[in-house]
């Protein structure tokens, strides 16, 4: 139990962490952050339930007003904002890529990472994420794709990042991918 | 850790955390179900008089998070004038603007202490599935504690792959990172175990 509550707090706030970093910058001029990679990595390498419940934690320590989101975002704000589902969708973007990760256990661990983080890293996530985006801006569904649409690339970078960062954590702390074990 | 509290205190810090929370949900909830751009200009305005209320020094503060929204607002009244509706996008704009606004004063103005008595009491209904508050409150607290010591030991692996490569250290700098999170994690888990458990 102590295990699972450190490594569920260390995984929240890893998350904040790769949000602090530097934000990348593809060719196409779209800022990325490392902070939905930290999402994708709860799931990968916690699992469903653990994963999940990182990821909502640190969604409630954005709420109660902690700068956690990247750019130094946070407080209730957030939850009025355009970026609403998105971070709502977190904890169910980490659930997703975790149950897939339980499910796919034949497959090679970089591969079946890769494959997770699309289906919850980017499809959940961004299931939530037009929802809440159409919501709050009053926005159909086609414009709302076309605005969120630049994102997916870097996104797809971000797969494969977590498909790598799974595999080099399965061989360096095989007992702490509780996704595999 | 920077905070979003506001830099001075104002009257509002002694108000219940949980009663300016319900009074942000109602208000919130009456902004999405009005659509004249009169009724959002005027919450609007309202909005930036409360603003204006504890001072200068607040007021900028306050103003300088809502800055951070330009890029949408840019983005929808744009859009709105493309279409020819620029009636609905102002009045779109005005919403968001406020109910991001009024959701950042709650914010400013409710101390973390306070924030967590409110969510002590609504994580209590968690005890009904065997599972202590208590706990969540550690992990909380854990995370609070851990962010900064990640922030600290992200930066000296940057500058250790910096001291040996003229590249730029890019993802591969991850894994250590997130094993160096892991061995932490299994460590605090020992010294918890040691201290009788959660």
């Amino acid at each position: 139990m102590e295990r699972s509550v450190a490594l569920i707090a260390v995984f929240a706030a890893l998350i904040a962490a790769l949000g602090l970093m530097p934000t990348l910058m593809l060719a196409s001029g779209i800022p990325i952050t490392a902070q939905s990679l930290g999402v994708m990595l709860c799931g990968t390498v916690l699992g469903s339930k653990r994963g999940g419940l990182a990821a909502l934690l640190f969604v409630a320590l954005v709420a109660l007003g902690l700068p956690l989101l990247a750019g130094g975002r946070g407080g209730l704000g957030v939850f009025a904002g355009p970026s609403v589902g998105f971070v709502i969708g977190f904890p169910v973007a980490a659930f997703v890529t975790g149950l897939v990760m339980e499910k796919t256990r034949r497959m090679p661990i970089t591969l079946a990472a890769g494959v997770a983080s699309v289906i919850g890293g980017i499809l959940a996530l961004y299931f939530c994420g037009v929802l809440g985006f159409m919501r709050v801006l009053d926005k159909s569904l086609l414009e709302t794709l076309a605005i969120l649409g630049v994102y997916i690339p870097g996104d797809i970078v971000k797969v494969v990042l977590a498909g790598l960062i799974t595999a080099g954590l399965a061989r360096a702390r095989p007992a702490s991918v509780f996704s595999r074990a | 850790m920077i905070s979003l509290t506001s830099p001075v205190r104002t009257r509002a810090h002694g108000w219940p955390a949980g009663l300016k929370l319900g009074a942000l949900c109602v208000a919130t909830v009456l902004l999405f179900s009005l659509d004249s751009i009169w009724w959002h200009l005027g919450f609007l305005c309202a909005s930036v008089l409360l603003y204006a209320l504890p001072g200068r020094v607040f007021l900028r503060s306050g103003m300088r998070r809502l800055w951070g929204l330009w890029p949408f607002v840019a983005l929808i009244f744009g859009w709105h004038v493309v279409i020819g509706d620029v009636a609905g996008g102002a009045a779109i704009c005005f919403r968001m603007l406020t109910a991001v606004g009024l959701a950042n004063l709650v914010t400013m103005t409710t101390r973390l202490s306070d924030m967590m008595s409110v969510v002590r009491v609504l994580i209590s209904p968690v005890r009904w599935f065997g599972i202590p508050p208590r706990r969540i409150e550690l992990a909380m607290a854990l995370v609070i504690r851990f962010t900064p010591v990640l922030a600290l030991k992200g930066e000296a692996l940057v500058a250790a792959w910096r001291a040996r490569s003229p590249k730029r250290a890019g993802w591969r700098i991850v894994i250590p990172f997130a094993v160096l999170a892991i061995d932490d994690a299994e460590r605090v888990a020992e010294a918890l175990r040691a201290r009788g458990g959660v």
